[in-house]
């Protein structure tokens, strides 16, 4: 199937800064995808030159099939972006804003589509009100809604959530994922990671300029191989002889066991029952994208160096 | 099509909502001139044979007007999208470079005549101003007006801060419009300015516009529309340019 994006070797200087240095990445059709790394590590470089904001030294960039240099038109009407600012014309209300996005893609007539995307951002007491009137989290949702006035098949959505208050991120994310379930492919960048191990089936992670992980996002914690952890609070405060080799930390009345895998969960069990060990608490303790991030920023880290 | 009426319409929206200072000031401030014009040469020698000095000034205010607020509509709204990053809404839609660019420079002519309309049709309330061939002055107008929002465009993405723009304004487009035979004919002058102001495009936009008041001139309209012509397709060219190399909005 037609890739939704296909990026192909492509590099981006600023005068001597390398931005974007060889970026081969593939996004499929119905993914949704996170682009992850420090800041300063190119993901708003990247999106940018999918975008046609930013042209690239080398390389090309397909969106939906179509080049985003010679097919512009096509490509750009195939993606809808939601940048990181919060950008905005004061001239105009909320739904004139709309409307008039949705005429530079070409449609004359959008208010039904309007009308809907403002009800489903709730939106609907702003309509008419001025941008320059709007909070920081409304501003926002205009922004995610004008990336959609055309309906593009391919969102892309900057840091969607930065400053933005724990009830609107939850209203962002549920539409964003009913956009992913109608078939929209989604890619967006975040810091809060923990949204993206819930919501995204893939991630590639930028560093330097450079891809430095490109998995499932599944894959990526599976293989974290330190990390996964069991801690206890026992009675008597005293491991097994058999369990001590196991043995991470011991304070606070807490031991800390590593394990390779889950099965391993029983012979800790079993061997407590055996010693007549009771178990007051237990954390299964699991890596998350955070410390594969951790990680993988970490030892990239050393490589270049 | 579509993409293009829309950011027209946006354009004109743009200045409409903000008339008040976007076409009433600069009327009132053209007609503060001619006031004061009226009042200190009111003496003034016949510059053409049966045209007083007054009613030869009009023209060439509403001239100004027009060039004046053609060049800032344009590039005050590229440098304002530019600033507070709104532009980016235009650069992600698939509208062409040159949609972008006939959108702004129509907005342009429409404000520019806007002011001089307004301005022409005050001042008729005054005094008896010929209309002989309403057809040049039209002409030379639209064509004036269309190179101002072309240089404004220009000036618009050039620019980084608002006071390079100032200064393109300051030190480009005010010193050409005022020595641009405004307030003068040019045969009043010596000779080695009379040269110079040959060199100044902007004359050729008024002498040609005053043609059609009175149908006399300094130089033949013909020649003026050759040379308006010119400079139109030459800066519109270099605009379009830039527009599609993406200088200066797209890195």
């Amino acid at each position: 199937m037609l890739p939704a994006i296909e990026v192909k070797q492509v590099c981006k200087h600023f005068g001597n800064l390398r931005a974007l240095t060889d970026i081969d990445l593939e996004i499929h059709a119905g993914e949704f995808f996170a682009l992850l790394g420090p800041n300063g590590a190119g993901k708003t470089t990247l999106i940018s030159i999918i975008a046609g904001l930013t042209l690239a030294n080398k390389g090309s960039v397909h969106v939906m099939g179509h080049d985003v240099r010679t097919q512009y038109q096509q490509a750009r009407r195939n993606l809808g972006v939601v940048p990181q600012e919060l950008v905005f014309d004061p001239f105009f209300t909320v739904r004139e804003v709309l409307l008039i996005q949705s005429g530079y893609y070409g449609i004359k007539e959008n208010s039904r589509w309007v009308d809907e995307i403002i009800e489903r951002l709730d939106l609907s007491d702003k309509a008419n009100a001025n941008m320059r009137a709007l909070s920081g989290g409304m501003k926002r949702r205009v922004l995610v809604a004008q990336a959609l006035v055309h309906k593009p098949p391919v969102i892309i959505l900057d840091e969607p959530t930065a400053g933005v208050d724990v009830e609107l991120r939850q209203t962002l994310w549920d539409f964003i994922k009913q956009l992913n379930q109608d078939g929209h492919t989604i890619v967006l960048t975040t810091h809060y990671l923990e949204e993206a191990e819930t919501l995204c089936h893939r991630v590639a992670m930028l560093k330097e300029g450079k891809i430095v992980a490109l998995d499932s996002t599944q894959n990526l914690i599976g293989k974290m191989i330190a990390g996964k952890s069991v801690r206890l609070r026992l009675v008597p405060d005293k491991l097994p002889p058999t369990l001590q080799s196991l043995q991470i930390s011991h304070h606070d009345g807490i031991a800390e066991l590593r394990i390779e895998n889950y099965a391993q969960v029983e012979f800790i069990l079993s061997s407590l029952r055996v010693a007549d060990i009771q178990i007051l608490e237990m954390h299964l303790q699991q890596p998350d994208l955070e410390d594969v991030f951790v990680s993988i920023m970490r030892k990239s880290g050393s490589q270049s160096k | 099509m579509t993409g293009f009426l829309t950011l027209l319409y946006k354009e004109l929206l743009r200045f409409w909502k903000v008339g008040f200072q976007t076409i009433l000031a600069p009327m009132v401030s053209t007609l503060l001139y001619l006031l004061i014009f009226l009042h200190v040469l009111e003496a003034h020698v016949e510059v053409y044979p049966g045209v007083a000095y007054t009613v030869f000034l009009v023209p060439g205010l509403v001239m100004m007007a027009v060039i004046q607020n053609a060049f800032a509509n344009a590039s005050s709204s590229m440098i304002q999208s530019k600033i507070s990053g709104n532009i980016v809404f235009i650069l992600l839609s698939p509208l062409s470079y040159r949609a972008i660019f006939f959108a702004y420079i129509l907005a342009s002519i429409v404000r520019g005549l806007l002011v001089g309309l307004g301005v022409y049709l005050v001042t008729l309330v005054f005094f008896d101003i010929p209309l002989q061939l309403p057809f040049w002055a039209l002409l030379f107008v639209i064509l004036g007006s269309a190179i101002l929002g072309a240089l404004g465009l220009i000036a618009g993405i050039w620019a980084d801060k608002f006071d390079q723009l100032a200064a393109f304004q300051n030190f480009i487009i005010m010193p050409l419009s005022f020595l641009s035979g405004v307030f003068y004919t040019i045969h009043s002058l010596p000779i080695a300015w009379q040269y110079l102001s040959h060199l100044n495009p902007f004359f050729y936009m008024i002498d040609g516009f005053r043609y059609g008041f009175f149908g006399v001139s300094d130089i033949s309209p013909y020649i003026s529309l050759l040379i308006v012509a010119i400079c139109l397709l030459a800066i519109s060219l270099l605009a379009i340019r830039m527009l599609k190399a993406g200088y200066k909005l797209r890195y």
